[in-house]
């Protein structure tokens, strides 16, 4: 059970993390979100099950990363168009977003070879991945949470990172205030196109991973994800308040293993109070409503 | 050097009327020179810095920054030669970002690079460049912007705006929104750099003591025109009162009053 939220937590996490990128770095509101999480559970899918069958014993075993790398990049260009509607047709954020999320559920069905639903034909490829990671150390639901953590570490370092470039310094200040970026001779729009595009490719990879880890990928995933990625967003930041993007990335992560946890609890416990897993989107739509109410009332009796 | 050829800029009111805030201006600055521009209210001083910067759309002329035609370039583009410094202190930093970083964001013009941007050689350069300043910013580094009062965020700005040692450096009434002291450090601070680095200015005010204090020469602005410009021993003979009269003089009317000019 433990294992089973942390892992969740973590996998989610990186979709959120796509959440943090644009709602709070850029201040771009985007719901594309909505149609790259599932685009890069496809695509991952896809890549994943034809590498699993690969006649090449390297791209056989490495069958989930290589699905994680499609997802990440099938997320980033989902973002381009976005952003690309975005600038050069000067639709509104929220728009473009829609425009690209519709769009992509057609996309995604193609990708999909047509059917709303592609099973993995590789039993559990993740955890036979990491499996033979851990070469049996660990139990194979803890390797598992291992190799998530791996991953969410990486990333985390190679964020962290980035965020202290000139590139990643000038994204930030982007979100903030663009006079200040047009000042420093920066185009403007290519700058939000590569943060747009990032912003995705993070839901993307998460897509991916969450395809690997259920054995299936799904046309329907990628609803709500905006909703829960933001509560996921709020909830670190109530938890943690920090000015240093180090613990900005972190506190997503610690948010996300909450939000999961809560989530779990609803579903697990929630029939003393007569909750159904019908009422989860309620419940996420109440967090979110009570994390802005909780923290404008903190800003103002700080 | 700066060269506003026949620049001529209108707002469309709608129904096929257009309002003229600039018509026909020409405007010569060279290399070091530092020209402040006064005049009243809707003289059209604030839309020539604009139309310099590249913020609004010309109907005619032609402006060359450095002897570069920037006419049809985006803002961005213009920013590689313009540091910039507005009225309002919250315009040209990132408040939610430390002043270390905003110092990153300005030290340089042009695409950024995927490089550490704050390198320890890099802080203690800006700890000497913002000790400088004389605000207390060099312990306060690492805090955000947006803790900084108005007068050392406008100090602020300033530096960011001459870090990269652009070739011309555009004020609008940067100091108008501060209190008397602090736009009086800011001021002071201004006058330092445009002397230490030899910069090309222009410097829209309404403290006309300054203006004649601070710069090389004066332009005074109507209705869209130049009316006057002053320079040499023209500009250094001239005082308060001359200009009030020079004003009243050029607008051809009794009812100019002082206010007019000053406000």
């Amino acid at each position: 059970m433990v294992e089973g939220i942390l892992v969740e937590g973590l996998i989610y996490g990186i979709l959120a993390l796509g959440v943090f990128v644009s709602f709070r770095v850029l201040d771009f509101p985007d719901l594309t979100v909505e149609g790259s999480f599932p685009a890069g559970a496809a695509a991952g899918a896809v890549i994943a099950q034809a590498a699993s069958l690969s006649p090449n014993g390297l791209v056989k075993a490495l069958a989930v990363p290589v699905g994680m790398l499609a997802g990440f990049l099938a997320g980033g260009a989902a973002g381009f168009i976005t952003a690309t509607v975005h600038h050069r047709l000067k639709v509104p954020p929220l728009l473009a977003g829609i425009v690209t999320m519709t769009g992509l559920y057609s996309i995604n069905l193609r990708i999909l070879g047509g059917k709303p639903n592609l099973p993995l034909i590789m039993n559990n490829p993740m955890l036979t991945l990491a499996r033979s990671f851990m070469g049996g150390l660990l139990s194979p639901e803890w390797s598992l949470l291992a190799s998530c953590i791996f991953v969410c570490l990486l990333l985390f370092g190679l964020l962290d990172l980035f965020f202290h470039t000139e590139i990643g310094i000038a994204m930030g200040a982007l979100g903030d205030n663009e006079n200040a970026v047009i000042q420093a001779g920066i185009q403007p729009n290519r700058l939000r196109t590569w943060g747009i595009m990032l912003a995705n490719a993070l839901p993307g990879l998460s897509g991916a991973m969450a395809a690997a880890y259920q054995g299936f990928a799904d046309v329907n995933l990628g609803q709500g994800v905006v909703a829960s990625g933001l509560a996921t967003v709020m909830l670190g930041e109530l938890i943690v308040h920090s000015q240093f993007i180090g613990v900005q990335l972190v506190r997503v992560f610690l948010g996300s293993i909450i939000f999961r946890a809560l989530m779990y609890a609803a579903r697990s416990w929630g029939y003393v109070a007569g909750i159904t897993p019908n009422d989860l989107r309620l419940l996420t739509a109440l967090l979110i409503v009570a994390s802005v109410a909780i923290s404008r009332y903190g800003r103002k009796h700080r | 050097m700066i060269r506003v050829h026949n620049i001529a800029v209108s707002f469309d009111l709608g129904g096929g009327q257009e309002h003229w805030v600039l018509r026909d201006l020409w405007l010569e600055v060279e290399q070091g020179q530092t020209v402040s521009i006064i005049g009243s209210n809707g003289a059209g001083k604030s839309t020539l810095l604009n139309a310099i910067a590249g913020t609004v759309p010309l109907r005619a002329g032609k402006i060359f920054l450095d002897g570069s035609d920037v006419t049809g370039l985006p803002e961005w583009e213009r920013a590689m030669y313009v540091g910039r410094v507005r009225q309002d202190p919250l315009a040209g930093t990132a408040g939610d970002m430390t002043v270390l970083d905003n110092l990153a964001l300005a030290a340089r013009k042009g695409p950024r690079r995927f490089r550490i941007a704050t390198p320890p050689k890099f802080v203690r350069e800006m700890e000497d460049r913002v000790s400088e300043l004389g605000m207390g910013l060099e312990d306060r580094l690492h805090e955000n912007v947006s803790r900084l009062s108005g007068g050392q965020r406008q100090a602020l700005t300033l530096l960011m705006a001459v870090l990269s040692r652009p070739s011309v450096l555009l004020l609008d009434e940067h100091t108008a929104a501060l209190d008397p002291a602090n736009a009086e450090i800011v001021g002071e601070i201004t006058r330092r750099f445009i002397a230490e680095k030899g910069l090309t200015a222009l410097m829209v005010t309404h403290d006309m003591k300054r203006a004649l204090e601070q710069a090389d020469r004066v332009v005074m602005m109507h209705e869209g025109e130049i009316i006057a410009d002053l320079s040499g021993a023209e500009k250094e003979q001239m005082d308060v009162a001359g200009l009030v009269k020079l004003f009243k003089k050029a607008r051809g009317a009794e009812y100019a009053e002082d206010r007019d000019l000053l406000s």
